[in-house]
């Protein structure tokens, strides 16, 4: 995964990802055309695809709703680097096959339009052009393969097929 | 190693020696509890993924207790798609609409004991924690892919243990002390961690006290309560249960532990104020304030207990002509015993209302809801707004005792 770095603050809550308004969509490519929305009205029209959210600490905090993450694939975001999430979030995301990664300390070292590229296998942000690397916490097999799979439900159906 | 209750659990639901907070694992599911409100949801997320049958009809449960009777098409729909998928999954662990809420059927029928996963498309299935057992509420995505696998990943919390001490004064309940806590650590205070509850004071608690407890961790973003299990407990699960378990019990010296202590000596009877459930006070600070609406009953506290505790106030005694009571028995079990001991009588004499065991006004869907400008006093686990109806009305959680005392009165009252 290698992309542009977007980076917002902290507390990003799922109504700052998608206002509530929006929810009785489900694509989400209509649901992209909202993301972010309250912060940047623009920001679809911007991100680009592969493109990834640096946040804070409690990225996502908020209501439970599938949706935040659906949008934010529906941009083309490739994955969010985080202080840290909340815990709905982290569970729909991964559910719905968008990577999170949380990286304690990553704020202090990525700019907005910095260009990252994320090694899943060996749990690192590589900042291209400088060599730097900082860690993540890696995620175990399973879950690399839901999100390679597209979320829970597609790597179910493979598993009992 | 040394681990806490909810690693052990967690290790040896994944097939592990060890694990700490952090990791993320698969695990093997021992009770998957859903019901009629999320039940139609997980089943239709189950249908997409397309396998024909659950993996094992034994360990899922379906208890329809948030709309029952139906009281619309739709509920009565819903409980349509749940029963018809109960029959062709053979599922034998299924509750009709008249025996009871989720959370004290599952323990009750003998579903929960000690060292065991338990899951459930609900947020209050925390509760049952009370029984050593860890249990936390999940997405109905989530319950698809137990419903087809067995498993699912869990992301291993870390655990605040509450070190309670004191002896409770006269009309000082669990749900005080636990509102107590809520209030001092805030709604997001404990977010993903296990919240333990231990010392003397909950040494001293009964099984259902516990449950209070357990069933309010996540009003402070906790992903379960745990008690770990005594006496009390293996009591209780002889009494009800058949099934085989294993004590696990934490380490206090466990790396991911964090321990805060709550002394309850000069604790009076808490209240939760609108809109928030860690908008807490003591009650003589709010007491006088005028009610529509008492709820005596929910998952939190609509057991036995709670039904003698509010009976003893209410003996020869009328409910104020301004207030309309609910009372709720938790369960059918609960019900029989209320009326077996004249606690009916008590309640119907006093003039309160007694309806079938369900969630009732709990979470505004079904009967008893409120209409705008409304104030009511509820002895259930959340006050958001619009939780029992309309979003301008308010209300108050308090244990069963300020509920039946202030039923008399008409206004926010001091049991004591
Ligand atoms: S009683 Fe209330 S909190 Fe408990 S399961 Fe029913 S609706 Fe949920």
């Amino acid at each position: 995964m290698k992309g542009k770095v977007w980076k917002f603050g902290d507390d990003i809550d799922t109504d700052i990802i998608i206002p509530g308004r929006y929810l009785v969509m489900r694509d989400p490519k209509e649901l992209a055309e909202h993301v972010m929305e309250g912060l940047d009205p623009e920001f679809n029209k911007k991100v680009k695809e592969g493109d990834v959210i640096l946040g804070g600490r409690n990225f996502g905090c908020g209501s439970s709703r599938e949706h935040a993450p659906l949008a934010l694939i529906g941009a083309g975001i490739s994955a969010v680097i985080a202080e840290s999430f909340a815990r709905i979030f982290y569970r729909n995301s991964i559910n719905v096959g968008l990577p999170l990664l949380e990286a304690p300390g990553i704020s202090q070292h990525l700019e907005n339009g910095d260009e990252v590229e994320i090694d899943m296998k060996k749990g690192v942000i590589r900042k291209i052009n400088s060599k730097e690397e900082y860690p993540f916490q890696k995620l175990p097999e399973f879950m690399i393969e839901i999100l390679e799979k597209g979320g829970l439900i597609p790597y179910v159906k493979e598993k009992m097929d | 190693m040394t681990m806490t209750m909810a690693e052990k659990i967690l290790a040896r639901a994944a097939g592990k020696k060890e694990t700490e907070s952090g990791e993320i694992v698969m695990a093997n599911i021992d009770v998957a509890m859903t019901h009629d409100l999320t039940g139609p949801l997980s089943v239709e997320s189950f249908e997409k993924i397309g396998t024909p049958k659950v993996w094992d009809p034994e360990k899922i449960v379906v208890i329809f207790d948030h709309q029952v009777p139906a009281d619309s098409i739709d509920a009565a729909n819903n409980h349509l798609i749940m029963r018809e998928f109960v029959k062709n999954q053979n599922i034998n662990n299924f509750y009709d609409v008249n025996e009871g809420v989720c959370h004290q059927i599952l323990p009750e029928k003998g579903h929960i004991v000690p060292g065991e996963l338990v899951v459930g498309t609900d947020s209050h299935t925390c509760t049952h924690g009370a029984l050593g057992a860890f249990s936390t509420g999940i997405g109905s995505t989530d319950m698809a892919m137990v419903f087809s696998t067995g498993q699912l990943w869990f992301k291993v919390p870390e655990t605040i243990r509450f070190k309670i001490e004191g002896s409770l004064r006269p009309h000082v309940y669990a749900k005080d002390v636990v509102l107590d806590i809520i209030g001092k650590v805030g709604a997001d205070g404990a977010t993903y961690k296990a919240c333990e509850f231990a010392g003397e004071t909950v040494t001293n608690m009964s099984v259902s006290d516990r449950m209070v407890m357990c069933n309010m961790a996540i009003e402070m973003g906790g992903k379960t309560g745990l008690v770990e299990p005594d006496q009390k407990t293996l009591q209780y699960v002889q009494n009800h249960s058949s099934k085989s378990y294993e004590i696990m019990k934490t380490d206090l010296d466990a790396p991911s532990l964090e321990n805060m202590y709550i002394d309850v000596d000069e604790l009076e009877p808490q209240i939760a104020c609108p809109h928030n459930v860690d908008n807490v006070k003591g009650v003589s600070e709010v007491q006088g304030i005028e009610i529509d609406q008492v709820f005596l009953g929910s998952c939190t506290n609509g057991r036995i207990s709670d039904l003698r505790d509010a009976a003893k106030i209410l003996k020869g005694k009328k409910v104020n002509s301004g207030v309309r009571m609910l009372v709720i028995p938790a369960s059918r079990d609960i019900y029989r015993k209320a009326l077996d001991e004249g606690l009916m009588n008590i309640f119907v004499d006093s003039g309160a209302l007694v309806c079938n065991p369900c969630c009732g006004p709990c979470l505004g869907g079904h009967i008893g809801l409120l209409g705008p400008g409304e104030v009511s006093l509820s002895t259930s686990n959340r006050n958001f707004k619009g939780r029992q109806g309309s979003a301008d009305a308010e209300v108050y959680l308090s244990s069963a005792a300020v509920a039946a005392a202030s039923a008399i009165t008409g206004k926010i009252t001091d049991p004591r």
